[in-house]
């Protein structure tokens, strides 16, 4: 016992034992918290103490065996060598993830083009990491995103929070917010993976209107809601005509192409993220 | 906080003692689940379940309203003795928030019950029924007492098949009040608290069955035209437009969704919200509030839960308009301004705080003689603060925080009955009282929680209320009150006329008034009336009622109790008492304090405009407040340098040579007093680098040169209560003699005038929603009068003076004659600062060549 140690013994164990460094005290006098910090105490399983030689677990082979020992190893990469390969050449290869992957959010349009985001916040109720920051506001007849009476005006995801759990979309009452398979989420700084509502808005279809506009005449958000609103209709082309006669998503408009690529430059978010990553799947492409 | 607490010295502002609990008369001891339980009778077995801590799902109960029974989502199973004393059951459930406890009862609640259980669930079945599924929409969602308890005590899925009933979405009931009808389960709590509470029924239950909703007066939907008869009549209450000034409160009591606020409508839910308790700011009554808010922005306010104060109501004023507080032009720098080369005033131009205290500090050196005019928003801390530093650091007694029509004789009454005498008459005694006279104060426009607090007194204990004022407005017809009209200048007269034996409504007056725990409440108003005061003390002394004085702003009784006046200090010490002044130096730590009697806010405007005083250090007020505001920013204009403590750009910071900007209550903690003494602390809610009145002003004393040691409210509240109350002599009573009425000639009439609730004032600003529902202004004048000027009722009368002309539609009233009546500050109605007259002063009146709609 008392033998100079290598290394000095973890930390853990307040009662120490006396060793041969620790100068004896009489009972009861404690000692001077100097000396006390100075020595250190020995845990529970230094105390064991260590068995007196090693024994391995495993016999060493012997014979024949023995002597190919070093190299038999190389067995396994050369049985390797014969089988179909799995690895993913990522990036110069995109495998499309399975369908129900849990990718990058999207906020959906109904047939017309209206949003079907009503600003419910039950996505960010229900989100336990806390990523997603919605606020509600009033759709008013100048400005009709959504059908019904509300519509989310501030809609953010942050995506350095986001466990892609899917809670979210399984809240969202009116299917407003799903989950595309789209996974290549990265960049370098935290306000770029915060992800806002143009950035996180679905793109248009043929058949679609941008939004703002009115219902579809004789409807209420039951009907949107039940699919019965199956596209844009004159009634509500000739507001969007009135209030914004150069729209691209009218029939005479530029069209539904240009109409996305308005959208695209709208969702700065979304758009530099995406220039990162294709510099980066660039950089990656043997 | 320091200021609640019981140290060796009394506070200058001694918290409130706590409410000592009725005694109870007779109890009745019955079970509720098995337990055992006694009550005072007449308990609900509803709220006698509460104090078990058994929860028994409801809708309609509201322990401040009576009992209605409308819901009946509260069944319960019961057991009670019959008459041959055997325990028998009740054959069907029943509402446990109208069933009185009674002895050997035994109540079954859906814990212990499953009949219970089941009439539970099937009373929520059919409230259901009806009832959209718009949650992600509603405001409600996510603290709907209908949504928590569908969970709780509802079927997990639905049975019902049909199409639901629908109503077109929301009618705006008022411009701040939506209602959704389809919510609606037709509980009443909206109803009963309009009629019961604020006693303006707007809305009411209308048709039958399925059909039956809460609806404003529509003869569409009552399916008839009412009958109109041949001659003249007076609209029904139903018929009138409706005008609100406590409709906020409906909203928060409905459990549903059904009644929403345009200001809140859609935008938060409340797990977004951190909530912070707070004191209102409007009002001298210190309601208790909840600010909610989001990412430092206050999104809504709710009322606070205060039995002593305001219950559970609050005025729509202090709910919504707290917009203000954050307005784009709130001043987040100091600001300097430079001096262009011909010494007139340059640009304000953002300056650090060091640079700007700097400027400051040596304007004032430079200035000489300095006035300070903080007005009277302040907190305690703040009144207190500028208190010390006008005497400490600029060594005058020129401080007057009266930002109103104000006199001597108003200053002499304040210092001898007000200050130093908290909690003489509370809003307890209000209920207690059998009788209230009101003298120039108006409750409801001038103090919300007043009028709803003298309502209960009238509801429930029969209270008389008598006011002496120039007309009886409809807040006094709600209080049942009478009216003793008095011309505008002649209350000093009717007080003395009110004695034992006099004619009528004197003689009546004075009978009640001599009954015991009568109380008599003067407002702020009075101090434009030459005796008004002195009469009424003569009057409390006469009749042995007891006196309070009610201001209208929040900051004015703090201001009182801090010494904001020229000819009083803290605590109720007057400057003329040479003991008190050697009392408070000590505890100054200075060798003594100014011993001349200060200038009052009139004479230090006078002072700043002729050059006696070189410098002027204002805090928020607005010119146009003063009684006249064209000398006011004359003054301002002329003063050698003036300093601005502002939250918000206004009409002294476009004046001012140096700004520093101080936090407005919700960036800040301290303590409002109020109308009856009542310390309200309140804490910071938001996350803010604003600086409050009191820290600022101990940096600019910092600057000066001299240590005022209030850098902090625990200082501040340390050095309250070391100095603490003043038990020395008192300021003498006032003694005024009244003054003739003014004569009045021929196209002349004498001007009657207050403050609305809600008005053009600047705390009201960014809150269209709120403006929305303010009375419209409308001039007031008695049929003789209106027939002399030939203006007919609805028409248009001109009231003017040499400064200007108001024009506003008449509306003839039973008043005295040879008055008019004007709203101080409504939109269009800006009397002092169009007409810089006030009440019971001359003006004259035509009838207005403008067509008024």
């Amino acid at each position: 016992m008392a033998e100079p140690r290598k290394k000095p013994a973890p930390a853990g164990g307040q009662v120490a034992r006396p060793t041969g460094r620790q100068v004896a005290r009489p009972a009861g006098k404690p000692a001077p918290a100097q000396s006390s910090a100075a020595v250190q105490p020995r845990s529970a399983a230094a105390d064991v103490g260590a068995p007196a030689s090693y024994e391995p677990l495993m016999k060493p082979a012997g014979g024949l065996r023995g002597l190919l020992a070093p190299v038999g190893g190389f067995g396994v990469t050369l049985s390797n060598m014969f089988r179909p390969t799995v690895t993913e050449e990522y990036p110069s290869e995109k495998v499309p993830a399975k369908p129900r992957y849990h990718g990058r959010h999207q906020l959906n349009r109904y047939a017309d083009g209206l949003e079907k985001c009503i600003g419910c916040e039950l996505c960010a109720w229900a989100c336990p990491a806390d990523a997603i920051y919605v606020e509600g506001a009033d759709n008013t007849p100048d400005n009709q995103r959504s059908p019904g009476e509300r519509f989310g005006a501030v809609y953010q995801i942050n995506y350095l929070r986001c466990i892609f759990c899917g809670l979210c979309i399984e809240a969202c009452p009116t299917r407003a917010l799903t989950m595309t398979n789209e996974y290549e989420l990265a960049g370098p700084t935290r306000a770029g993976m915060i992800w806002e509502k143009q950035d996180l808005l679905a793109p248009l279809r043929s058949g679609m209107l941008a939004a703002p506009h009115p219902m579809v005449e004789g409807t209420t958000d039951t009907e949107y809601y039940r699919g019965e609103v199956t596209g844009a209709t004159d009634a509500q082309r000739a507001w969007v005509r009135e209030h914004r006669p150069d729209d691209p998503t009218l029939p005479e408009g530029d069209g539904i192409d240009a109409a996305n690529e308005r959208l695209a430059e709208a969702g700065a978010t979304a758009a530099e993220m995406a220039r990162l990553v294709a510099a980066a799947n660039k950089q990656g492409t043997r | 906080m320091t200021i609640t607490s019981a140290g060796p010295t009394t506070p200058l502002v001694p918290a409130a003692p706590a409410p000592v609990a009725a005694s109870d008369a007779e109890l009745v001891s019955f079970s509720i689940d098995g337990i055992e339980t006694s009550a005072p009778k007449g308990t609900l077995v509803i709220r006698a379940a509460e104090e078990l801590g058994i929860q028994i799902p409801r809708f309609c109960d509201h322990p401040l309203l009576a009992p209605a029974g409308a819901c009946r989502q509260c069944l319960v199973e019961v057991w009670a003795p019959g008459r041959d004393g055997k325990l028998a059951k009740m054959p069907k459930p029943q509402a446990s928030c109208t069933l009185e406890a009674t002895p050997g009862m035994q109540v079954k609640t859906q814990h212990t019950s499953p009949e219970a259980d089941k009439a539970q669930h099937g009373v929520m079945e059919l409230l259901l029924i009806n009832h959209p599924l718009d949650c992600p929409v509603c405001d409600k969602g996510g603290e709907c007492p209908l949504q928590n308890q569908a969970m709780s005590n509802g079927r997990a899925t639905t049975r019902f098949v049909d199409v639901k009933r629908t109503f077109p979405k929301p009618i705006a009931v008022s411009t701040q009040i939506l209602l959704d009808r389809e919510r609606c389960v037709l509980c009443q709590r909206c109803t009963r608290f309009s009629e019961e509470i604020a006693g303006d029924v707007f809305i009411d239950l209308q048709k039958r069955g399925a059909q039956q909703q809460i609806g404003r007066f529509d003869t569409d939907v009552l399916g008839f035209v009412g009958d109109v008869p041949a001659g003249a009549a007076t609209l029904d209450t139903s018929g009138k437009p409706f005008a609100s000034y406590f409709s906020g409160n409906t909203v928060q009591i409905c459990p549903v969704g059904a009644l929403t606020s345009a200001a809140y409508r859609f935008r938060s839910r409340p797990f977004d919200l951190v909530s912070t308790p707070s004191v209102a700011e409007h009002d001298s009554n210190g309601s208790a509030i909840r600010i909610d808010h989001r990412r430092g922005v206050v999104l809504r306010r709710l009322a606070g839960d205060d039995p002593a104060v305001n219950q559970e109501w609050i005025s729509d004023k202090d709910r919504f308009a707290f917009t203000w507080q954050s307005a784009p032009d709130r001043i987040t720098t100091p600001l300097v301004r430079s001096r262009n080369d011909d010494g007139s005033r340059g640009e304000l131009v953002p300056a650090s705080w060091v640079e700007a205290l700097g400027a400051a500090a040596a304007g004032l050196r430079a200035a000489g003689a300095v006035g300070v005019l903080p007005g009277g928003r302040l907190t305690l801390e703040d009144a207190y603060a500028y208190g010390k530093f006008a005497r400490v650091a600029l060594g005058t007694n020129d401080v007057d925080g009266r930002a109103r029509p104000h006199s001597d004789e108003e200053e002499a009454f304040l210092a001898h009955h007000v200050a130093g005498r908290t909690l003489q008459v509370t809003f307890a005694d209000l209920d207690r009282a059998p009788a209230v006279l009101l003298v120039g104060l108006e409750p409801e426009e001038e103090a919300g929680i007043l009028f709803l607090r003298l309502r209960q007194a009238v509801v429930h204990h029969r209270t008389r209320v008598v006011s002496v004022a120039a007309l009886a407005t409809r807040g006094l017809e709600r209080l049942s009150g009478t009216l003793v009209a008095a011309a505008p200048g002649t209350e000093a007269e009717v007080l003395d006329g009110i004695v034992g034996g006099a004619q009528d409504q004197l003689g009546e007056a004075a009978d009640l008034l001599a009954a015991d725990g009568a109380v008599i409440l003067v407002g702020e108003r009075l101090a434009a009336v030459p005796g008004g005061f002195t009469a009424v003390l003569a009057l409390a002394e006469r009749t042995g009622a007891r006196l309070a004085w009610v201001p209208r702003r929040a900051g004015e009784r703090g201001a009182v109790e801090a010494g904001l006046l020229p000819s009083l200090l803290p605590g109720g010490r007057t400057v003329a008492d040479g003991a008190a002044r050697v009392d408070l130096a000590a505890a100054w730590d200075v060798d003594s304090l100014p011993a001349a009697p200060g200038r009052n806010a009139s004479a230090i405007i006078a002072g700043a405009r002729d050059g006696s005083l070189g410098g002027l250090l204002v805090g928020g007020l607005e010119p146009a407040d003063l009684p006249d505001p064209a000398l006011a920013r004359d003054a301002l204009d002329r003063v050698g340098f003036l300093v601005s403590l502002e939250v918000r750009a206004s009409e002294v910071t476009d004046r001012a040579d140096v700004v520093l900007p101080v936090a407005p209550p919700v960036e800040r903690g301290g303590t409002f007093v109020t109308w009856e003494g009542r310390p309200r602390p309140f804490p910071q809610a938001l996350v803010s680098h604003a600086l409050p009145d009191h820290r600022v002003l101990d940096r600019l004393a910092d600057e000066l040169g001299v240590v005022l040691g209030l850098g902090s409210l625990a200082e501040v509240h340390a050095e309250l209560d070391q100095i603490g109350g003043w038990d020395g002599a008192r300021a003498e009573a006032p003694r005024v003699a009244g003054a003739e009425p003014a004569a009045v000639a021929p196209g002349t009439a004498v001007l009657a005038t207050w403050h609305q609730l809600l008005d053009a004032g600047r705390l009201q600003s960014g809150e269209p929603h709120l403006a929305g529902t303010a009375k419209v202004a409308t001039a007031r004048i008695s049929a003789a009068t209106a027939a002399a000027v030939g203006v007919a009722d609805g028409g248009s009368l001109a009231v003017s003076t040499d400064a200007g002309t108001i024009t506003l539609p008449v509306a003839v009233t039973d008043m005295p004659e040879h008055v008019v009546w004007l709203p101080t500050n409504a939109a269009g109605s800006a009397v002092r600062d169009t007409l810089h007259a006030d009440s019971g002063d001359v003006v004259r009146i035509a009838a207005g060549n403008r067509e008024v709609v």
